[in-house]
């Protein structure tokens, strides 16, 4: 039941086995969390550092409750508080964690590649939490695991990702581990926001927001990043509201059952209207519950772990 | 001091033909060529089965002095282009301080002529600091030794400016050799823009910020007849651009990396810092286009674009290294290998790109082997065979992406004014 893989980098290179195993696993994790005592002794004795270079309060403290719930020691650096500071390199820095005995790093980095690197200079498992726009494996994978609390397979299921893809590893990561698990995947939004070539990755690509939204079983909203506009990518928050944004009269072209999610943090009223968000159909608090049960079944097996049975 | 190259196959770029014959030099100047030479007494070289060349020349080498020592120096640059088989290189100005005056053109020269193992051409820059702003004194860096002109790696944005340059330097009968890049356009990209940059989640650079540029400076020295030498080409609207300048007869010449004939943004995948380079390394239908206009004359010349980085440098983050590889001591193989071997140019067109063409493009009398002419002499094994380990190098820098790449053509011998400066792929100079 362990991993094929020692790391966890990205979703391109994740056997279909391995994106099940994590699946399932965190479907168990899941349990404990739900428990009024939220801590098993698993991971007793087992260090996570986790290294952020960019800030990001959700994943990180998602992380960290992850390790928390199953007893691992974990520890946060981020850039502004290291020797990051004061120039030492990403290689030096992972390095000098390892020597102090960490079995796992987890990598937030605004840098594509980074986390490989890291993998390949240091000796313990390095989970990618982002890096740059290349994946957010873990993102995708709780977002895969929300979707199969709802669905009943991912074979044929129409997966719509909604926004600025071009900036947003969320969407790679989503793609690459849906596809593989046999979803059709479109990917809309405005000519300026779409990479070259996206098509090969085995996804429809849409500017039209009506035609990529007719019977989806799942939406998911990336967030648009507000200095996006100045940067010139679109003209407004308006139009991009007007041309992009979920609202009830798009929810009516998804069919009845689906599903809407989002990575967070939310921009209500531009990407997402308040009415849409909080439906029923909806599913982004969950997202968030289910994101500290992936990350616990990713330290788990990444660890070693094989039995789900044996997590108590 | 006499020698005797014994029954080699001369190679003739301006006849374009290969000719079983020997040569001999004497006090560093060919003195005779012919058919069954005597020895009298002459150093004896058996070049039987090789073909010997007139001396190359890379006219886009980076040698990073004054400045940058700890990439590469004039003593290690141009013993790399020794080990290469270049018997000269021309400087590209992006030192520090930047190439802008006599002072340093002169520097860059007496340091040459004090440690260089090749002859070495200084390129001056085309505004001062490269700052793109103001033009540099054209006339005094030429008097001082510089023979073209360039913006190399960091191109003058005004094309009012580039319009005044090309009417100076064309006054002045210097060519202008422009980096071909529209900042705006690459934006903060790190490699080719297509499906390898969408996966990869790197930046990306748009054939079009080169394009753009290189219609741009066509349409200039179009209207001012300044000779323009375009740099590095690597992709195909780029090629076809020059083609249909050159058939409205415009003095337009261009060069082409063996990087970019040989390699493509897929060689990024996997984040290798050493496959990072300006231009990047583009689609493999850029490629084919390349070797199209590589075919058919319209790229008249191969350089390396010879960009030495320290390890540490490139031993970061895709995004946060420097653009740039190292080329000189891999181009003839590479040239052999990928276009030789595989019928795209003959042997003579082959070393017209190496030589004689770049020494017209230069104004330098160079790259013919005749009685006269100073015996600047590379002599090829097409049938010699290496893997190319970074650690054999004799450069300083080692950033270079064909490690482990077998090449098959390769330079045995390396003469700089009948001197043999590098012998059985050893420097000896």
């Amino acid at each position: 039941m362990s991993l094929q893989s020692k790391h966890m980098l990205g979703l391109q290179h994740v056997s279909d086995e391995d994106i099940i195993t994590i699946l399932n696993t965190a479907n168990a994790m899941k349990d404990i969390i739900k428990r009024k005592i939220k801590k098993v002794p698993t991971l007793r004795g087992r260090t996570v550092v986790t290294l952020f270079y960019e800030n990001s309060t959700r994943t990180k403290t998602s992380f960290d409750l992850a390790g928390k719930y199953l007893s691992a020691d974990t520890v946060g650096l981020s850039a502004s508080s290291s020797s990051v500071q004061k120039g030492e390199s990403l290689i030096d820095t992972a390095r000098t964690v390892e020597a102090m005995g960490a079995d796992v790093v987890v990598l937030r980095h605004p840098a594509a590649g980074s986390s490989k690197m890291l993998a390949e200079n240091i000796n313990c498992s390095v989970i990618n939490a982002g890096d740059g726009v290349h994946e957010h494996p873990t993102q995708a994978l709780l977002d895969m695991f929300t979707i199969s609390e709802h669905k009943k397979d991912f074979k044929g299921l129409k997966v719509t990702i909604v926004g600025d893809i071009l900036h947003s590893r969320v969407a790679r990561s989503n793609i690459w581990g849906l596809t593989k698990l046999g979803a059709e995947v479109s990917v809309v939004g405005p000519a300026t926001m779409l990479p070259p070539k996206m098509e090969k990755m085995g996804v429809k690509v849409y500017t039209n927001m009506e035609e990529a939204l007719a019977g989806a079983d799942v939406v998911n909203v990336l967030r648009i990043q507000l200095e996006r506009q100045k940067q010139g990518l679109f003209p407004s928050l308006r139009e991009y509201s007007r041309l992009y944004g979920i609202n009830q009269e798009r929810l009516a072209l998804l069919k009845d059952d689906a599903i809407i999610l989002h990575p967070g943090p939310m921009n209500r009223g531009v990407e997402i209207v308040s009415r849409v968000a909080d439906s029923s159909q909806a599913v982004i608090e969950e997202q968030v519950t289910n994101g500290v049960a992936v990350r616990m079944a990713l330290l788990y097996l990444l660890t070693g772990g094989e039995k789900v049975e044996d997590v108590n | 001091m006499k020698m005797l190259i014994k029954g080699g196959d001369v190679v003739n770029p301006e006849k374009m033909n290969v000719e079983q014959l020997d040569i001999k030099v004497e006090s560093g100047v060919i003195t005779a060529i012919g058919n069954n030479l005597p020895v009298e007494g002459a150093q004896v070289v058996e070049a039987d089965g090789k073909l010997v060349c007139p001396g190359l020349i890379d006219m886009h080498v980076h040698l990073r002095e004054p400045g940058y020592e700890h990439k590469e120096t004039i003593a290690t640059g141009t013993k790399a282009a020794a080990q290469g088989g270049f018997t000269a290189v021309a400087c590209m100005p992006n030192t520090n301080p930047v190439a802008d005056n006599a002072s340093i053109i002169r520097h860059i020269l007496e340091r040459s002529e004090a440690e260089g193992v090749v002859k070495v051409y200084p390129i001056a820059a085309i505004t001062k600091g490269s700052k793109g702003d103001e033009l540099t004194e054209m006339a005094d860096l030429k008097s001082a030794g510089a023979v073209a002109l360039s913006d190399d790696g960091i191109p003058v944005a005004s094309a009012a400016v580039m319009r005044r340059a090309m009417q100076y330097a064309n006054m002045l009968n210097l060519p202008v050799i422009p980096h071909c890049e529209d900042k705006d356009l690459v934006g903060g990209g790190v490699m080719h823009e297509g499906f390898q940059s969408t996966v990869l989640g790197l930046p990306g650079i748009p054939a079009a910020a080169e394009e753009v540029m290189v219609a741009r400076d066509i349409i200039l020295a179009e209207t001012t007849g300044c000779k323009l030498h375009i740099a590095h080409v690597s992709t195909a609207g780029s090629v076809e651009l020059v083609r249909q300048a050159k058939r409205r007869g415009v003095n337009v010449t261009c060069e082409v990396t063996p990087h970019h004939f040989t390699l493509t943004d897929e060689e990024v995948t996997g984040y290798n810092t050493n496959t990072k380079v300006n231009p990047p390394l583009r689609s493999s239908a850029d490629v084919l286009a390349i070797k199209e206009g590589l075919a058919d004359g319209t790229i008249d010349v191969i350089a390396t674009d010879h960009a030495p980085h320290s390890e540490e440098e490139k031993a970061v983050e895709y995004q946060y290294a420097p653009f740039g590889l190292v080329g000189l001591e891999t181009a003839v193989g590479l040239v052999f290998t990928e276009l030789v071997s595989k019928g795209i140019l003959t042997a003579p067109e082959a070393i017209a790109k190496l030589s004689l063409n770049p020494a017209r493009v230069l104004g330098i009398k160079a790259g013919k082997l005749m009685v006269g002419e100073t015996a600047d002499i590379t002599i090829i094994d097409p049938g010699a065979k290496e893997v190319i380990n970074p650690a054999h190098l004799a450069g300083k820098s080692k950033n270079t992406p064909f490690n482990g790449r077998e090449l098959k053509g390769l330079p045995v011998m390396t003469l700089v004014n009948g001197k043999i400066v590098m012998r059985d792929r050893r420097v000896t100079g």
